[in-house]
């Protein structure tokens, strides 16, 4: 696990206009300064938005990473709903903290039934 | 001379991304409310504008996380996000260097703050920028407190960061305007985005616009996650305004949830005794 290492990537990857083209032209290239692992680099290069939101990547750092891939906005929060529903609760970080429940949990929790938008 | 406006504003991306998507009638009685605060900025003569913000990981990693961090340059760029994605098209504000340098120094008597003399603004301040300078003609003085990694900015330290900057900005002769954005009940980017606790967020801003010291730092950031999200974590840069405004009672000017934005949509301001 190097969630710290994925989250670095993203955040370099954000902000920096010339690694998203060498991104783009070379996806795997670009990820080897980093230390990842087979499971992490795999979900950057495909990219697998789902795993990445399950592995801990923060939401604010991974929908850049979905608007560079051209993802519309409902499919970025239905490809984060099904990671969690293919792979289980977010293992590390801050979605971590008290434990993922997942979207209807949240909705009842808070009195609310209808599933967010 | 002195602080001449403080107030409140969301500053989602949606806001400004998503704008064809939302309800108009209540997006549009919402950027009305902006442009109020727009017109109340103007009116105070404010001679520069402190955006408090809670930025998104733009300029601000965990290998060097600031509790607090201040801009100090004289022109920053916007915003990191795709232009079409935020719907707002790449910018240049202003900046100050030289009144960001004297209002950092007084800060740093008794408050730890980072300075950055460059600073790329990402939607927590470009979106805020968009409806209250659309025309970048008001030098800009960014300021973040770290919402977003862990551990973090406590907020009874934003209070205290809220009360150095009212120092600050009392110790300079320029009219200063100070706007925090964020919060205040959300769960941005993750598969709860959407989700809105109205209840919480209605209560938040009755202890605001107390501007009572005690309820704005009982918070807990355990049940803040449980019942507010990690968006609900942004609600230092209220905290903080609250404190720079001193005491003074607050006005909500408009609030509504708006799904689609993935936040309760605020604007609020303090009337200060100037």
């Amino acid at each position: 696990m190097s969630l710290y290492y994925v989250q670095k990537f993203l955040y370099e990857l954000n902000r920096d206009e010339g690694l998203q083209q060498r991104y783009l032209d070379d996806r795997a290239g670009v990820l080897e300064p980093f230390e990842l692992t087979d499971e992490e680099t795999s979900a950057l290069v495909a990219p697998d938005i789902g795993l990445l939101f399950h592995l801990g990547v923060n939401g604010q750092i991974l929908m850049h990473f979905a608007a560079l891939h051209q993802i519309a906005w409902a499919d970025y929060l239905q490809l984060m709903r099904d990671g969690i529903e293919k792979h289980g609760p977010v293992r590390e970080g801050v979605y971590a903290m008290t434990g993922y429940e997942g979207v209807d949990a949240h909705a009842e929790s808070l009195g609310q039934s209808n599933r967010s938008e | 001379m002195a602080l001449v406006y403080a107030g409140v504003c969301s500053h989602a991306p949606g806001i400004t991304g998503r704008a064809d998507q939302a309800d108009p009638t209540v997006r549009d009685a919402f950027y009305e409310s902006f442009d109020q605060m727009r017109q109340d900025i103007e009116a105070s003569g404010a001679e520069a504008i402190v955006i408090i913000a809670a930025e998104h990981f733009a300029n601000f990693f965990m290998n060097n996380m600031p509790s607090f961090a201040m801009g100090m340059a004289d022109f920053y760029d916007g915003p990191i996000e795709d232009a079409a994605w935020l719907g707002i098209d790449k910018f240049r504000a202003p900046g100050n260097k030289d009144l960001s340098r004297r209002l950092i120094t007084e800060v740093m008597q008794s408050a730890d703050v980072s300075y950055a003399e460059e600073w790329k603004f990402d939607h927590g301040i470009a979106v805020p920028l968009h409806f209250l300078t659309p025309r970048f003609d008001l030098p800009v003085i960014p300021v973040n407190i770290n919402c977003q990694g862990p551990p973090l900015t406590p907020v009874h330290r934003a209070w205290a960061f809220g009360e150095a900057l009212r120092r600050a900005c009392d110790a300079v002769p320029e009219k200063i305007a100070i706007v925090g954005t964020g919060g205040i009940s959300h769960w941005p980017a993750t598969p709860d985005s959407g989700k809105i606790n109205e209840a919480w967020d209605r209560d938040f801003l009755d202890r605001w616009s107390r501007n009572d010291k005690d309820a704005l730092l009982d918070y807990d950031d355990t049940q803040v996650y449980a019942d507010a999200g990690q968006g609900g974590f942004e609600i230092r840069t209220f905290v903080t305004v609250s404190a720079a405004a001193n005491g003074a009672p607050g006005d909500v000017h408009f609030y509504a949830p708006i799904p689609i934005f993935a936040v309760g949509c605020t604007i609020a301001s303090y009337r200060l005794a100037v």
